[in-house]
Parts: structure tokens; sequence; C-alpha cells
């Protein structure tokens, strides 16, 4: 099992000793000849504006949405969730693949950003300690969309098929839940990729 | 339970700009072309130190309209500088809702013997060093993130190349030490030996640790990127340069592309001019601005 995180810009290291931690091994993607080897991606936080101009001109873009495209699972945090979305208020989209609406620096500036327990029942009782930093959230979402948690009314994760979106940081964190729901949609997607069956949405059994 | 200005948080903003470059602005239309460029931050200035230099006297916190101007044009952090030990001026950048704050040896020190207690504050800081000791002081001070001093406005790498070559043989020279020598060397360095055993555990700084100061072109940023960089800092070198705009997308691509040749030399050609450089060895002391803070 490989794990990439897209090595453009942000916090490429944290996501990496996050899959280590989780028994996978984590590759840096900076150039399109790698993601083909990859069983899932992650589209970690940092600026949107810069990784999505960068990917854009190296042509990666094209090869993370023909990825999606196959059923590997991608995951964004942060700036990755606005990556990932169809619409940006106020915005062109990047990759424009999941079918919600993001607002970016959502909760305001730095000195709002904020640490908050948050209860996300998919990943079963206990809370998850959840890092927002200069974040966005989810101000819309079509029909295809999982809302996966909410911090007070907003809509904070979300999941679209194999696509899977915080507007927080759980790299930052000592709780890797996120990251082996990542890794079990990753394993069932490569199972049925083998042998086709039935479909079966990964849920919190297999975590 | 919310929790607002934690470690995590001043710590994390930092952690979300690696491998990126962040710009010296003067005014929205270059914030606007920094942010175009791909710029992971911009850094609210009166003059570029460049300009600084040049113009002397007494160089302090630029002025909260220029800052919220630049703030209202883009949707990246804004960065902005306090003086050296100024608190006020940090509390007032605070209240302007600034991103970050640069404790900066740019401007004129407000005061000689303490830096500013940057715990206090819910905004983040950033704050220059020339080796590992100042790196720690800073840090036990409340810094979340450093950046090499080098020699601000002089588009001269070489002082950049040394601070961050010190402060990296610095730390595989602890990494390599028995725990039973940290003790001294916490006294040698002038550096707190509980973060001398973090740096010691881990082999890396505990704050993200970026280049500045002297950074001209995609070359040298492709330079302090290999040796061991997080990302940079171009004060003066992309609004001192000819053409601002190409310049600061060059470096933007060769910060991320700074361990393959050929790409730099693809981004490296046409820029035309770079910032006019001058010879570290010409400056008298007292124009020396990395001597300033301990």
């Amino acid at each position: 099992m490989k794990v990439g995180v897209l090595a453009v810009q942000g916090a490429v290291s944290e996501h990496i000793k996050m899959l280590e931690k989780c028994g996978v091994e984590g590759v840096p993607v900076k150039k399109d000849q790698a993601l083909s080897q990859l069983d899932a991606l992650i589209i970690p936080g940092g600026e949107s504006t810069t990784i999505g101009r960068l990917i854009k001109k190296s042509g990666l873009d094209r090869q993370i949405i023909k990825m999606a495209e196959e059923g590997k699972p991608v995951y964004g945090t942060c700036a990755g969730m606005i990556i990932l979305a169809g619409e940006i208020e106020g915005e062109e989209p990047h990759l424009g693949l999941m079918n919600l609406r993001v607002f970016r620096n959502a909760f305001g500036r730095q000195k709002e950003s904020f640490e908050a327990e948050l209860e996300v029942p998919f990943l079963g009782t206990d809370t998850f300690p959840a890092v927002f930093i200069r974040a966005p959230y989810v101000t819309w979402t079509g029909p295809e969309v999982e809302v996966l948690c909410r911090f007070q009314d907003s809509i904070v994760a979300a999941r679209q098929g194999n696509l899977l979106v915080t507007s927080f940081h759980p790299e930052l964190t000592e709780d890797d839940r996120f990251h082996r729901l990542l890794i079990a949609m990753a394993r069932e997607n490569s199972q049925e990729t083998r042998s086709p069956r039935e479909k079966n949405t990964v849920g919190p059994a297999v975590l | 339970m919310v929790e607002r200005g934690t470690d995590r948080l001043k710590k994390g903003l930092a952690e979300m700009q690696k491998g990126g470059v962040i710009m010296d602005v003067t005014t929205p239309e270059q914030a606007k072309i920094a942010q175009e460029a791909g710029a992971v931050a911009v850094m609210a200035l009166e003059r570029v130190p460049a300009d600084i230099r040049a113009v002397g006297g007494v160089a302090r916190m630029a002025d909260p309209e220029i800052i919220e101007k630049i703030m209202e044009v883009v949707t990246i952090p804004v960065m902005a500088k306090a003086r050296i030990g100024h608190f006020v001026e940090a509390q007032i950048l605070e209240a302007l809702g600034v991103d970050y704050i640069d404790e900066s040896e740019v401007l004129t020190p407000a005061d000689e013997l303490f830096h500013i207690d940057k715990h206090r504050f819910t905004v983040p800081f950033v704050c220059g060093a020339r080796d590992l000791g100042e790196a720690l002081r800073r840090i036990s001070e409340g810094a979340a993130m450093v950046r090499t001093k080098g020699e601000p406005g002089t588009g001269n790498v070489v002082e950049a190349v040394r601070h961050m070559r010190m402060i990296m043989s610095q730390i595989q020279r602890v990494g390599n030490m028995r725990e039973d020598e940290l003790a001294a060397e916490a006294k040698n360095l002038g550096a707190p030996l509980e973060l001398l055993k973090e740096v010691r555990k881990t082999g890396s700084l505990p704050v993200v640790n970026f280049a500045a100061g002297g950074i001209a072109t995609p070359a040298d940023a492709a330079l302090m990127m290999q040796l061991g960089a997080d990302g940079v800092f171009v004060g003066s070198g992309i609004f001192k340069s000819l053409n601002p705009e190409s310049m600061a997308r060059a470096i933007v691509e060769a910060t991320l592309n700074y361990d393959d040749p050929h790409i730099l030399a693809q981004v490296s050609k046409g820029l035309g001019e770079a910032m006019p450089g001058i010879e570290v060895s010409t400056l008298q002391e007292g124009e020396r601005m990395q001597l300033r803070g301990w």
C-alpha cells in the first residue's frame, strides 16, 4: 500500500509521518509519473492559490483528476478541500471534482484560527481533536455528498464516493482515524479492481 | 470548547507555508502581483529593506493604513514587521488582524536587551537567527517560526548561506552528542536545555525554518532550499528587479523545483536584471542589520 502526498507546497511531512504511523508508505508526489503507482492521494494544507497554480502549470491537475476518476481515494485537508471543490465562493475552481461549494478563510484570519473537539459519528463515539487554521468550510453540497461532521452549523468534513475532505488538519494531531479511513477506502478500491464484487461503502467497522 | 492562539495553531500556520515563497510588498498592487505569482504570504511594508538601507534614519512599523489596504486585496496570509522589543507595535499589528508578525532586525531595534515576549500574543511570530542558539532563544520566547537573518536589502545571499549552514551543522552536532554533554552545549550556545534536548531527539528545530536576507534570484532560492530551508522570504529581490512579475513567478517555481537543475535553467531564462547588489564587506558595522538583536 502506497499513499501519495501532493508535495507542491504545504504540510507534506506531517501527513507522511501520520501514514507511517498507520503502517503504510507515504510518498511525496511532485511529478506526475509517480501517480499511477499509488493507491491513494492526500492533498495537504497549504495555500490553495499556490498549489492550484503550480499543479495546473505542471499538468499534475489532469493526472489527479484521472486518478480520482479511476476510483482511487483522494483526501484533501484544508487547502486540499478547496482544490477538490466544484465551486469556490468568488473564485474559479481548481480540480472541480466534488459537488460542493467552499468558502475560503471562512472563520476569519489567523487570530480566529481555533482548536475544538468535534463529534464525528461516522468515526465512532470519541470526539475528534480538530485544528482549524484559516480554514474553509462547505456552504452547499450536492445530493451525492455525505456530510461527516459540522462545527456549529458549518460543514467541515464530507465525502463523495472515493473523495474525502476536512476543513481541519488531522495530520497536526495524534488522531489517525481519518488517515485510517482513507487507507481502508484504498484497500477496498484495490480489492474491487482485482475482483469486481458488490460495491459496499467503507464504514467504521473496518477502521 | 474552542481554543485560540495555541502553540499548535501558531506553528501550524507556518507549517502550511512550507515549500513556499513569502514576498515583501509595499502596495496593494504589488500584493496582488505576489499572490498571482503564487506567493504563500506577503509581508506588508512601507519600504523594502533596500530602500530602508538607502533612506537611513529610524525604521519603524509600517503605517496601519498601508497594511490594512494590503489585507483587503489578498486572500493569502499577510505578515507585518515590528521592531525588535517593541511590544506595542506588535499589539497594534495584532489588533489590525495581521496573520503573522515578524520581529525584525530590518527595522531599528526598540530594545537592546529584551525581545518581545511572544507567548503573550494570539498572533504567531517569526524571528531571525544566525545560529542555533539564537533560534532557540527566540523559540523559547514564543516564536512559532524562524528564518535566517542573512543581510537584508543587499541582494547578496552569502550571509543567509552562512546562517543556514551554521544552524544545520549545529543541529547535526547536537544530534550526535551524548545526553550528558547537552548541558554544557546549552551553555555554549546560550540556548535553553529543554529545547536543545528536543533538537537532539528529533534532529530538527521544533518550528519551521525559512531562509531570508539577500535572496535575489531563482538560483538563490533553490540554493537555500538545497541547504535545508523549509521555504524562502524574498524582500527587495522581487520588486527591486527589472521585471517583478516574471521574477516572482520564477522564484516560486524554483522553490518548488529546487532539486531539478533543468527546470531551474528554464525558469531562470530572460528574467532581466535582478536587484542591484551590495558586497557585504563594504558595509560598516552599523549598517549590518544582522547584528541587531542577540
